[in-house]
């Protein structure tokens, strides 16, 4: 009997082991992109943490700052913006860090983790992502509640979450959602899939789903507490802060605005 | 006993630091003046009660399902077996997300099955309980399987031939002798399935969503926290690791016996 459930606890183990393989996906998303570097000039590499709403612009622009630089290389690190700053404020490697909230940018700032003040250059507000042509007809967030429409937001606790919930009450709207995601990303997702009917995201979000998805305009998206704000920061110790900060400047120039702007972010 | 060579004295011993070393972190790691509080809140206990509910409910659905299956995988003659077999295996080597993602094309609103079934009945699978079901069933019926189908091939088919020379029907034979020979397999294979169903996160998450008391299991509830609120995930993470401490006890017990 006991030989028995050995053997088969050993064909169970050898399971396990598939499931230590296999058990963590989902959770690491794009982290240590590289953009390559070139040859010649001193090489330098410059560690942008940055949150990964920023992850197409951000790529754009470092491989422009590349080009602008010979020599340097720019790694970026994308993830959620606590995580970002947690990381930074446990000291891993950064010479920039740029948040997608000015909440989770003070944490560092708190922390002593960035040099000076940190700059907001860009904000992003809310839309109500909808499948192509809007075959619910939802114009506005009482439209998105009303029975019958699937519609999903951002967990409260998340960034995208708090916007949404500050729009909800401007609105004097309580959503009843199907799912509250992770990230904006999710949400996005669910409607592009047609799985849910309608979805709170952000502008950048609607424009990055090229005509997959439909953006409608609401005017509860600019209340207090909805529109996103984007700080950047040099961090304190970077063994780049001359680079970093000109970082920071490109991202505040003219290529920065043009490429931001591109993405549907409003510059400042 | 034979002796354990020295050689492997030192890489064992990593081995066994690098599972205990970050478990044992997180034990240092909780905020134990308020963990009853961390751990007690209506979300944690929504979440926790919701992953015990669906990793029973997969663990039935796995006997049910996976424990014929085993019995064809081992006993049958089948043309194309290996085939079978390796498809039965998949999700043990895909990622948990992908396997979501397959199961939200098959069973979506957009995807045939439901989209059909959203036609014709009004019913939606995902953002569903039954959504969190059918997502860990996916990743956690492999390892029923392969228990299951390890035991009866160990067990052999002496005492079922003897059954059947007696006179016993097939499934008299399967309840009266195949059954009880094989329990302990299956006992071990239906706790692995339910353990992996407790740790579910990709295909749940990617498939059935994310919602208080219906879709967020403690995986869910542990990553969503762990954006906001680290203490509470650190908490949690430990009653999760209770809960498998627990499951591994329940199992060994029985190999003990």
């Amino acid at each position: 009997m006991s030989t028995r459930f050995r053997s088969a606890l050993m064909a169970g183990a050898a399971a396990v082991l598939g499931l230590a393989l296999t058990a963590c996906g989902g959770s690491d998303a794009g982290s240590g992109q590289q953009a390559g570097g070139q040859a010649g000039a001193p090489a330098r590499t410059l560690t942008v943490s940055a949150a990964a709403s920023l992850t197409s612009v951000y790529q754009q622009l470092g491989t422009e700052f590349q080009n602008a630089n010979p020599g340097t290389t720019v790694t970026f690190n994308f993830g959620g913006s606590d995580s970002l700053a947690q990381q930074v404020v446990q000291g891993a490697p950064a010479d920039v860090l740029a948040t997608a909230s000015s909440r989770t940018m003070q944490t560092a700032v708190q922390a002593g983790k960035i040099q000076g003040e940190p700059v907001v250059y860009a904000t992003n507000s809310l839309q109500i992502a909808v499948a192509p042509n809007n075959p619910k007809q939802i114009t506005d967030l009482a439209a998105m509640a009303r029975p019958g429409v699937i519609s999903v937001v951002c967990a409260p606790a998340v960034p995208c979450g708090a916007a949404a919930e500050a729009a909800e009450k401007a609105a004097g709207v309580t959503l009843t959602p199907a799912s509250e995601e992770q990230d904006v990303k999710g949400v996005l997702n669910r409607v592009q899939t047609g799985n849910a009917d309608a979805g709170l995201v952000y502008v950048t979000d609607v424009r990055s789903a090229q005509g997959k998805v439909q953006g409608v305009d609401f005017p509860q998206a600019s209340a207090q507490g909805a529109v996103q704000s984007y700080p950047i920061g040099v961090v304190t110790g970077s063994q780049n802060a001359d680079l970093a900060q000109n970082w920071v400047n490109f991202v505040r120039g003219p290529e920065g605005t043009a490429a931001l702007q591109q993405a549907g972010f409003v510059t400042k | 006993m034979t002796a354990v060579p020295r050689l492997l004295w030192a890489p064992a011993a990593l081995g066994w630091l690098l599972v205990a070393i970050p478990v044992a972190g997180l034990v240092v790691r909780v905020d134990w003046p308020n963990f009853l509080g961390l751990v007690t809140t209506p979300s944690a206990l929504a979440a926790l009660r919701l992953s015990l509910e669906t990793g029973l409910a997969t663990m039935v659905l796995c006997l049910v399902l996976g424990g014929p299956l085993a019995v064809v995988l081992a006993r049958s003659s089948l043309p194309g077996l290996p085939f079978i077999r390796s498809v039965v295996l998949l999700p043990l080597v895909l990622p948990p997300v992908v396997g979501g993602l397959t199961l939200l094309f098959l069973f979506g609103r957009t995807g045939p099955v439901g989209g059909w079934l959203d036609r014709e009945f009004g019913v939606t699978i995902p953002f569903s309980t039954p959504a969190v079901v059918l997502a860990q069933t996916f990743v956690a019926m492999p390892f029923l399987v392969v228990s299951l189908e390890g035991a009866l091939r160990t067990a052999g088919e002496r005492y079922e031939a003897v059954a059947a020379t007696l006179g016993a029907s097939p499934i008299t034979t399967l309840w009266r002798v195949t059954v009880p020979v094989v329990l302990p397999g299956l006992m071990s294979g239906s706790v692995l399935a339910f353990a992996r169903a407790l740790g579910e996160f990709g295909a749940t998450i990617t498939f059935a969503g994310s919602l208080e008391g219906t879709t967020r299991t403690l995986p869910l509830y542990i990553y969503l926290e762990s954006e906001s609120d680290l203490d509470g995930a650190v908490a949690m993470s430990l009653v999760l690791v209770v809960v498998a401490i627990l499951v591994i006890v329940v199992s060994r017990t029985r190999d003990l016996r």
